[in-house]
């Protein structure tokens, strides 16, 4: 016993004389150091940001981001959702560094309570209508008037009075006087992806999402797309409370960028802006009724 | 408060006690053979009971949408051959509730059953009475301040149920709304005075299902 304490205060006293190549601590962090040098991440600050944005835009920005991260390091994070909830998490202080959302709407409210950068706001995207169905459905949907009839019993729409999705489906079926007769009909969900998954479940007969929304799914078809959109208009700021708004400025000039808006088009949104529109990126609303 | 919002605490109301009744033959049929029998396989049922007390409620509510969708086992012979949805409709909403608080009915009542003497029910045999007669009259009033308390408790668990009812039936307004439901809909929208009036409400219900559930409970006092 006793050896091993002689040991042991051998050891304590030895510690202050070992060279610094063996001072273990400083070795890794020296290798630490070089190895984030070859990654070409550079050591002082690679910036974390998040951006909550509507749900329809989740693959366009993951793709986004991807590129982005590859080319800059900087990592975006996102909170895909209902714009509409996004914006009221944003508003109870949510920490959030940019905003997407699907309509001007919700960033105009946010402005009005000094929530955004203004001068870094942008509208670049825009988005149309179909009404989609199960892929293996029967029904037959010549006209939007066919949502009025008696095969519809339910149609799914994100929610027509807060999400914006719901709201142009509402704006357009108004429009053509149709409300009156669907909104009966209507099962309103979270967000335009869970009206998506609604029609993909076979649990209502049709629904109405963005052509965006439609082409990233295989379960779905699009019955009828909708030439007369209301219109739709997505909206994108630095938040005033971002906690890295040099970065956030740098990501949302990166998206209003052409590398992003060729990927945007890809997905289907429209670049406002530019002629014509894009194609969808999986050619599954091919058939669609006339 | 608008009418819009009595609706909603009637609906939760009568669907919460709807659902319960439902489930209260079927809990004690289950608490009674838990409490009286051994089986092959008795460990895996009392598990699978205990499920959805212990599961993710939306977890729950995930395998539900899925049963009772139109394209699952029973939903979809439902649809097809009764014309009949569950999902999205308040029949989805009675099934959410009444699966969330079976396992808490189950085993309040399989607890009282479990302290009735059996001796009592053996001297009713002995007597000539035959099952039924003993467990109308023996069994059950002796476990009857157990089942209440489950009963109680299962009522209130299905007046405060969110995760399933909000994947099997929505948040339809005027449809399959509840309480908790609209308390959520309602934060989400920025209503906040809505929210605590509703929320008021939620306490007022809860407050009298438990205090009512008492008084019953001291009236049955032995």
């Amino acid at each position: 016993m006793q050896n091993q304490t002689h040991r042991k205060a051998e050891r304590n006293q030895l510690d202050g004389l070992r060279p610094p190549a063996c001072d273990l601590p400083r070795l890794l962090a020296g290798v630490g150091f070089a190895i984030s040098l070859l990654s070409g991440v550079s050591p002082s600050h690679a910036a974390d940001l998040t951006v909550f944005a509507a749900a329809s835009l989740t693959e366009s920005l993951r793709t986004i981001a991807a590129q982005y991260q590859r080319e800059t390091g900087d990592k975006p994070a996102f909170n895909f959702g209902a714009s509409s909830f996004l914006a009221r998490q944003i508003e109870a202080g949510a920490p959030a560094d940019i905003f997407f959302s699907a309509d001007e709407d919700k960033m105009d409210a946010l402005d009005r309570k000094g929530l955004i950068l203004k001068e870094t706001r942008t509208s670049r995207l825009s988005n149309s209508l179909v009404i989609v169905i199960a892929s293996d459905s029967l029904l037959v949907i010549h006209s939007p008037k066919d949502l009025a009839g008696s095969e519809v019993k339910r149609v799914a729409l994100a929610d027509p009075k807060t999400v914006p999705a719901g709201i142009y489906s509402r704006v357009y079926l108004e429009k053509h006087k149709l409300w009156p007769l669907v909104e009966p009909k209507v099962v309103p969900t979270d967000n335009v992806r869970a009206a998506l998954a609604a029609v993909e479940s076979g649990n209502v007969e049709a629904g109405m999402v963005y052509k965006t929304d439609a082409a990233i799914s295989k379960k779905i078809k699009v019955a009828y797309e909708i030439e007369d959109n209301p219109d739709i208009s997505y909206s994108m700021a630095v938040l005033k409370d971002s906690r890295e708004p040099a970065a956030a400025r740098k990501f949302l000039d990166y998206l209003n960028s052409e590398a992003a808006g060729k990927v945007f088009e890809h997905y289907g949104f429209i670049v406002k802006g530019k002629p014509g529109g894009g194609s969808p990126a999986s050619g599954h609303s091919g058939g669609s009724a006339r | 408060m608008t009418a819009e919002e009595w609706q909603i605490v009637w609906f939760t109301a009568w669907v919460s006690a709807l659902s319960t009744l439902v489930i209260v033959p079927f809990g004690l049929g289950v608490a009674w053979l838990l409490a009286r029998h051994d089986w092959f396989g008795k460990s895996v049922v009392e598990t699978a009971i205990t499920l959805p007390l212990v599961m993710p409620p939306v977890a729950t509510g995930l395998i539900l949408l899925k049963m009772f969708g139109r394209r699952g086992a029973i939903g979809g012979f439902l649809h097809d051959s009764l014309g009949l949805d569950i999902v999205f409709t308040w029949r989805g909403v009675l099934i959410s509730l009444g699966v969330m608080s079976f396992p808490l009915l189950v085993r309040s009542a399989r607890v009282a059953f479990e302290q009735v003497n059996q001796r009592f029910e053996q001297i009713a045999r002995t007597l000539g009475a035959g099952n039924w007669r003993v467990f109308l009259t023996i069994t059950l009033p002796l476990a009857f301040r157990g089942i209440m308390a489950g009963v109680m408790l299962a009522f209130a668990r299905a007046l405060g149920e969110f995760g399933a009812t909000i994947m099997v039936a929505g948040n339809i307004p005027g449809r399959t709304s509840t309480l908790s439901l609209s308390i959520f809909q309602s934060v989400q929208l920025g209503q906040d005075a809505h929210a605590y009036r509703l929320l008021g409400i939620s306490v007022a219900l809860a407050f009298i299902a438990v205090w009512g559930s008492e008084c019953l409970l001291r009236r049955a006092k032995p």
